[in-house]
């Protein structure tokens, strides 16, 4: 039976990824290049070292958002609203971390747990709308994200908390200072952000939290049946509001590790996207820590090695159609699966039914 | 004598109810709305005569306030139909991207009508695919939505790529469509002109924002307006429009009186589909005459907004549009003249929190009351609205009014809920 609902679990993201592979196949050939060519120079080229150390750091940044989005999916929500929740907190980590001075493990220390609650205060809105007011998540952090865009964008402004680098055109905030900073390990003659280990420790948190603890068990049981969980005694709409808060304080991590150890300021050169692709890697990775690693991996490495694409004259823009196919092979892969599932069901259970009616006719 | 007491209060009640319905009925009338409006122009002649500001009633920024609200109005009617029939669109944004490229393209290749149409036909085929896979195969619609945005993103700017620059454009740019011709509305225009330039107070600003509105109008422009009244008949007066409400309001009835969920959903997906392309359309064809990478900027999203703002009918999606275009138009031109905007929204918010009071419906005489006094402060303490946030206002506003309004907006039923056939 577990073997079973093994090869049932993973068959969606397989025929996911081999259906996009064949999309882009496809569309290759049709541009007049070799496929197997450019996929060859992808992978040569993504697994050189000085490649593998920035798709190192990228998949820390992308895990994270993986993470908070499956937070949300366990309890039904949809979290597309990790874009303003990773700015936030992003911002106002780099604008408290360069205000105080403090010994460097409590510098930084400040700095996440800052960007931690900018992240879930902001996701918080959401969540108050979604239980009070029952505003769908959807819409109200659709709306969250654009208004989170203009307030930092109006924040970064001269005359508030943004500064003009000499030779530069671009706003940031003040850089933190030296103890608000975290170093980096020395890999493949690269430098990867030891934000890495945090990413490792929110996973790890990730899982036990929701399959070794009460307020896991309390979670899923709301996700899985709102009713039910309400008439056993849980705080069904208490446990909406958290998870909405929990997911957007693990968003708010997002950009820490790009500041904490490349960029020390935050600039409007951040980039903006981490809502779909966590919610798309959340869905490949099946909610599972694991899971999502991998997915995370892979998109970093599509993102790493698509100006590849280029030299060969094919615009490097069909990795962002391959990451959407992806997304909507996966999703049509589990629909198909479950219901397959469902029909065997099904039919173990009129096949009982045949041979208890038969037992009876031949009594 | 508690049941004596219970009774007045009854009676008491009922007679409120009776007089507000009848208040109601005359504010639903069609003399409310040329009161209101009258009202409106009156509070804006005199903040500008007040200010020096001109730009609010100007012709040139009601033209505007038209060419921006049009896209808005588009993806917003997009958004109402799938939302009436039962189905959430956020792939919006992403079937007005395919209205912009494909208008761009064959509109260079074969003109203007060419490229519109093609935009409807493949504004048709994107909102059909979201239709297959919300309806027919049943995934979560907010994925597909946000998956038909990305996939439209990237296929448009990989196709740019490749067929743009040899046709003398650029990678992100468009080579330069023809655009259609316009005309301005002989006789009424130059009326309406000479009494906009007599600056008689309140006259001559409904003088130039009806001439800004009949001066170098494009066909296109009156044909995708005619599309808020059709919308509006289908929806409420034809077979297919009780069909496809009651796809949204309760499909499994549906179902059991012999309606046709599935195909009724194909249509109304469909159509939002080129309702939204044919926005990006306007854009790419009457507002510019050029596809440009990110042309659309979120405007997708908005006509979301529209649909909630509108309380998801025809007539209020096409007032949230014209109110977004104007705020758009009006920091598009004179940024400045939002601030006697922002003194225009407090004298109303103060007029409203009167009338409440009068009525005593205090929690919105309260409100009212508060966004009047936050408009003073504004106006007091702050020079210039800063730019991002007279762009976010859409958003801003849409918010609101679902935290404020939500118990009295009236949305389809099941917008949202995945429906198989067979099944609870």
């Amino acid at each position: 039976m577990t073997k079973n609902r093994i090869f049932w679990g993973s068959v969606a993201p397989v025929a996911a990824i081999g259906t996009s592979l064949l999309f882009v196949y496809i569309i290759l050939t049709l541009r007049g290049v070799n496929p197997f060519e450019i996929f060859q120079l992808m992978v040569s080229y993504g697994f050189n070292p000085t490649s593998l150390v920035s798709i190192t750091n990228q998949t820390v940044a992308f895990y994270l958002a993986g993470v908070a989005a499956a937070i949300g999916f366990k309890m039904l929500l949809f979290n597309i609203g990790i874009d303003g929740q990773y700015r936030m907190g992003a911002f106002f980590g780099a604008v408290v971390g360069a205000a105080v001075n403090l010994p460097p493990i409590l510098h930084v220390l400040l700095i996440v747990i800052v960007a931690m609650l900018a992240g879930g205060l902001w996701a918080a809105i959401a969540g108050y709308l979604k239980v009070r007011r029952g505003v769908s998540e959807v819409i109200s952090n659709i709306m969250l994200n654009f208004i989170a865009a203009a307030i930092i964008a109006y924040l970064l402004s001269e005359d508030l908390f943004g500064v003009l680098p000499d030779g530069s055109q671009n706003l940031q905030t003040n850089k933190i200072p030296l103890s608000g900073q975290m170093p980096t390990l020395k890999i493949f003659d690269g430098e990867v952000y030891s934000f890495i280990f945090v990413a490792v420790f929110v996973g790890i948190a990730y899982w036990v939290m929701l399959n070794k603890t009460v307020f896991g068990f309390n979670l899923r049981a709301t996700g899985l049946s709102f009713r039910a969980a309400r008439s056993s005694g849980v705080n069904a709409p208490g446990m909406i509001f958290i998870t909405t808060v929990l997911s957007g304080a693990i968003a708010g991590l997002v950009g820490l590790g790009t500041l904490l150890s490349d960029t020390h300021s935050y600039s409007m050169a951040f980039p903006s996207g981490f809502a779909f692709t966590g919610l798309a890697l959340a869905l490949l990775g099946r909610n599972h820590p694991v899971g999502i690693f991998f997915a995370a991996f892979l998109w970093s490495f599509l993102e790493r090695t698509a100006p590849v694409l280029e030299f060969e004259g094919v615009p490097p823009e069909i990795t962002i159609v391959m990451q959407g196919t992806i997304v909507l092979s996966i999703v049509v892969a589990y629909e198909v699966v479950a219901r397959i599932n469902l029909r065997q069901q099904q039919r173990a259970v009129g096949q009982v039914n045949a041979e208890v009616s038969s037992d009876k006719e031949s009594k | 004598m508690s049941v004596q007491s219970k009774n007045s209060a009854n009676s008491s009640a009922k007679s409120s109810a009776k007089s507000s319905s009848r208040a109601k009925s005359f504010f639903k009338s069609p003399a409310r709305i040329t009161l209101v409006i009258a009202g409106l122009f009156f509070i804006i002649a005199l903040v500008e005569s007040l200010t020096g500001a001109t730009d609010i009633s100007s012709p040139g920024t009601s033209g505007a306030t038209l060419r921006f609200a049009i896209p808005l109005l588009m993806a917003g009617l997009g958004g109402l139909w799938a939302e009436r029939a039962g189905v959430i669109n956020i792939g919006l944004e992403g079937m007005m991207i395919v209205g912009t490229w494909t208008a761009a393209w064959f509109g260079y290749l074969h003109g203007p009508l060419v490229g519109f149409i093609a935009a409807a036909i493949f504004g048709l085929a994107s909102g059909f695919f979201h239709a297959i896979l919300t309806v027919k195969i049943g995934i979560d619609q907010a994925v597909s939505g946000l998956a038909i945005n990305l996939i439209a993103a990237g296929g448009a700017r990989y196709l740019s790529g490749i067929f743009f620059p040899p046709a003398g454009g650029d990678r992100t740019v468009s080579p330069p469509v023809d655009s259609f011709p316009t005309f301005t509305i002989p006789i009424i225009a130059p009326i309406l002109e000479s009494i906009d330039k007599q600056d008689i107070f309140f006259i001559s600003n409904i003088a130039g924002v009806l001439h800004g509105l009949t001066r170098d109008l494009s066909l296109v422009t009156v044909a995708l307006l005619a599309l808020v009244p059709l919308t509006s008949w289908i929806l409420w007066h034809s077979k297919f429009g009780l069909r496809m409400r009651f796809s949204g309001e309760n499909p499994m009835a549906a179902e059991s009186l012999g309606i046709n969920v599935y195909k009724i959903r194909y249509i109304a997906i469909s159509i939002s589909g080129m309702l939204a392309s044919l926005g990006g359309a306007y854009l790419a064809l009457v507002a510019s005459s050029v596809y440009r990478e990110g042309q659309t900027a979120g405007r997708g999203f908005i006509g979301l907004a529209t649909v909630i703002f509108g309380n998801w009918r025809p007539g209020g999606v096409f007032a949230g549009s014209i109110l977004f275009g104007f705020t758009d138009a009006l920091r598009v031109r004179q940024s400045e003249s939002v601030m006697s905007l922002v003194m225009v929204a407090g004298i109303v918010a103060a007029i409203l929190s009167l009338y409440y009071s009068i009525s005593r419906r205090w929690k919105f005489a309260g409100i009212s009351f508060g966004f009047a006094l936050f408009a003073l402060w504004v106006n007091q303490r702050v020079d210039v609205i800063p730019q991002e946030f007279v762009t976010v206002f859409p958003n801003f506003a849409t918010l609101i009014v679902l935290t404020f309004l939500a118990q009295r907006l009236t949305p389809p039923a099941m917008a949202g809920m995945p429906y198989r056939r067979g099944t609870e």
